[in-house]
């Protein structure tokens, strides 16, 4: 069992808990990811690891309540318990060598992206951070991001904070005024990191996404996981999570992540009934 | 007496009925049976039956006891060489191990030696309530990667000699295929547990949630204070025929299939792990994975369950008893055909169609045999415009696995063969790398579970001896 030892809520629909996990804690890199399940014959989900702390063994977690797994994880609070949780699993981000980078986060994305901003700004790299969310109740870490980024750019889709539009327009415009950046990071929705890469493709400029399908095992094992990157079959869980963006074939992924949205719908109707009933 | 020509049929569900449920199929011998069939025994003295087990079992002694009615004395004299007794009476090819050598089996029809393990087992699990007897410890660590039926052998075979075992396991339960891969209606999860914690009494400790290679390193391991380690990871990464279509929405590695189905209980119907419940599903492959997959399919509520093997019914691979359950339970077998493109469903007029990029058919050509290659097996040689559709709506690849490269990266001087299988030598299990040995399908490639236990038995014994010479 693993204690969640602090939980705070981002915003309406995205929680971050620090999961007590030393083992853990003292390998994980950032772009690595960790699998959970919340309570006994629950489901294995897996969630990139937005942070560590090594000296108190701390594994910090950002989720956004999507499904019925992470509605059940967002009940659990301070002090009680998790049944499993382990990691770190994945390869780093490869971040040796980079002078300056151009992060791009998209909504609770932007939590995977922070520790990757960190590490760059620790090495010396100059960091430029676009982030995006739907609206202003959605925007979270800025003063996080703030803190590791030259500059940093927040966009909504409705202009109801920072700029309006998404996250392609700052890139490209910025790419296009030359700040010759070595390489876009970016980590978000499947449909923003494919636009990300259609925008810096042109340019050559080297981008790395990271990629989150669903998966069961995350050893390699189950090969639920699998890509289609540069015309071969690769495991998100060993050989990713993070790609090299010109070759990931997205609309396949895109159609893959779709697999099971009409069981998850029935599965969260259910859950959100439960909550409902346990609430009344 | 006059000795009975033929082994005592096994108890199973009926056919029609045990299709819809993952029940148990064979039920087990009753006592009568046991004695019955333990009778059939010649206790002949060259006892072929016993060379021919990967790991020994004294067979005529525990037959012996059988007649004897003296079933927690058979109990005792097959732990003696197994840790997994209730495992392997399900489980063991019996009939290229044990029974193929049986010398009854010359004129009739070989003892049913995997039956009656299988019966001495269940009867001590149900019956028996005292104490075992714990060996001295030698307080010195090991310890054991895996906890699949070669992990399970090894530390078992450790902790009775006294080491104090640790087995460290990757996912959130203990006992590797035999809970995510094999069935429950073949091997019901509850007896694994019990031969799990049967092992925990002998002091082994299992550690859950711990990725080898990732969470700690081999060379870790050797600075908490393990004195040896045993590498039991298992088979590894599934293969992909590499055909078109392989990432439509229905297709599953054998291993996600059995694994959702097993592991995260999708079989259960309030289970929270999604399943597709295909009405018709296509299974590439012909061994026991194939065949576990066709009949959970078929339970999860399949209409028609087709096994696609490119050889003929004499070069399956899978376990005789489980092929003959398949074709009782309907299985389809389309031998002798090979896949190459899975078709999928599109709707050009709606783009919202909930049926979009999932599985429509899987396109077969006919094959007949050529010449034995090397290994003396027959080749599939495809016959010219012969190919045809199947129509599936879910297609499972159950083709073998390639080896989990996570330890050999993170573990400098473990060395590897080219097919990425850990090199060992075969007498002990020990690798290029001191105090470090390895068992089962990490180094042989997807195997059996006997198999497995024979190397991790090996291994344990090796173990033993480089710890006690290391002194």
């Amino acid at each position: 069992m693993y204690k969640i030892v602090n939980k705070k809520q981002l915003n309406s629909s995205v929680t971050m808990m620090d999961i007590y996990a030393p083992l853990v804690a003292k390998k994980a890199q950032a772009g690595q990811f960790i699998i959970l399940r919340v309570d006994e014959d629950g489901e294995r989900i897996p969630l990139t690891v937005a942070g560590t702390d090594k000296q108190n063994g701390t594994v910090k977690i950002i989720f956004q309540l999507v499904g019925a797994t992470t509605m059940l994880l967002n009940t659990k609070n301070e002090g009680e318990y998790i049944q499993d949780f382990c990691g770190p699993l994945g390869t780093p981000t490869n971040t040796a060598g980079l002078k300056k980078v151009c992060i791009v986060g998209g909504g609770v994305g932007c939590a995977i992206a922070l520790p990757i901003a960190q590490k760059l700004y620790e090495q010396g790299c100059e960091v430029h951070t676009i982030i995006g969310f739907r609206n202003k109740d959605l925007v979270i870490l800025q003063e996080e991001f703030s803190k590791y980024s030259k500059k940093l750019t927040i966009m909504t889709n409705d202009g109801s904070y920072g700029e309006k539009g998404v996250v392609t327009e700052p890139l490209k415009k910025a790419i296009e005024d030359g700040e010759n950046y070595d390489h876009v990071i970016t980590i978000g929705p499947l449909v923003m990191m494919k636009f990300v890469v259609a925008t810096t493709k042109p340019y050559g400029v080297p981008t790395t996404v990271s990629m989150n399908p669903i998966m069961i095992d995350g050893t390699g094992m189950c090969g639920g996981c699998r890509l289609t990157v540069g015309g071969k079959t690769k495991f998100a869980c060993v050989d990713g999570p993070d790609f090299n963006g010109f070759e990931v074939d997205f609309d396949e992924a895109i159609e893959r992540s779709s697999m099971y949205s009409h069981f998850e719908l029935e599965a969260r109707e259910k859950h959100c009934n439960l909550y409902k009933k346990e609430v009344n | 007496m006059a000795i009975n020509p033929k082994k005592h049929e096994m108890p199973t569900q009926n056919a029609k009925i045990r299709a819809k449920n993952f029940d148990e199929v064979a039920l087990g011998y009753s006592e009568e049976i046991a004695v019955d069939e333990a009778m059939r025994c010649l206790n002949c003295k060259n006892k072929p039956c016993v060379s021919a087990c990967p790991v020994n079992i004294e067979i005529p002694d525990f037959i012996n006891k059988i007649k004897q009615n003296d079933y927690e004395g058979a109990y005792k004299i097959i732990t003696k060489s197994s840790s997994l007794p209730a495992v392997c009476g399900r489980v063991c090819p019996q009939e290229i191990q044990c029974e193929s050598k049986c010398t009854l089996g010359i004129k009739f029809e070989p003892v049913g030696i995997g039956r009656l393990e299988r019966f001495v087992a269940d009867y001590h699990n149900k019956n028996f309530n005292g104490d075992i007897e714990l060996p001295v410890s030698l307080n010195k660590k090991v310890a054991v990667i895996g906890s699949g039926p070669a992990s399970l052998t090894c530390a078992g075979d450790l902790a009775k000699k006294g080491y104090k075992v640790t087995v460290f396991e990757a996912l959130h339960l203990a006992g590797g295929v035999l809970v995510y891969g094999i069935p429950e209606f073949r091997l019901p999860k509850s007896i694994v547990k019990k031969e799990v914690e049967a092992l925990k009494k002998y002091g082994v400790e299992v550690i859950t949630n711990v990725v080898i290679g990732k969470t700690l390193t081999v060379d870790e391991l050797f600075e908490m204070g393990y004195e040896a380690v045993f590498i039991g990871t298992g088979a590894g990464l599934p293969k992909f025929m590499g055909i078109p279509g392989e990432s439509l929405k229905g297709v599953y590695s054998a291993n996600e299939f059995l694994t959702r189905s097993n592991l995260m209980k999708a079989y259960k119907s309030d289970s929270n792990t999604p399943i597709m419940h295909a009405k018709s599903v296509a299974v590439v492959g012909g061994g026991n994975v194939a065949m576990d997959a066709a009949r959970t399919a078929l339970r999860l509520g399949a209409e028609e369950v087709y096994i696609i093997y490119r050889r003929s019914m004499e070069e399956l691979p899978a376990r005789l008893e489980e092929v003959e359950h398949a074709k009782e339970e309907g299985i389809k077998f389309e031998i002798l055909r090979k896949p190459i493109e899975i078709l999928g469903y599109n709707n050009p007029n709606d783009k919202k169609d909930s049926k979009n990029g999932f599985v429509k058919s899987i396109k077969v050509i006919k094959c007949e045999l050529g010449e034995p290659d090397e290994r003396g097996r027959r080749l599939p040689i495809e016959i010219a415009n012969s190919e045809y559709e199947i129509e599936v709506d879910a297609v499972i690849m159950s083709i073998g696995t390639s080896p989990n490269p996570l330890i050999k990266n993170t573990t400098d001087g473990l060395l590897v063969n080219n097919r990425g299988g850990i090199v060992v030598d075969e007498n002990t299990g020990k690798t290029s790398k001191d105090g470090v040995f390895a068992g089962g399908d990490a180094v042989t490639g997807a195997a059996t579970v006997i198999l497995a236990m024979g190397a991790g038995k090996k291994a344990a014994k090796a173990i033993d001896e480089y710890l006690k010479n290391k002194q």
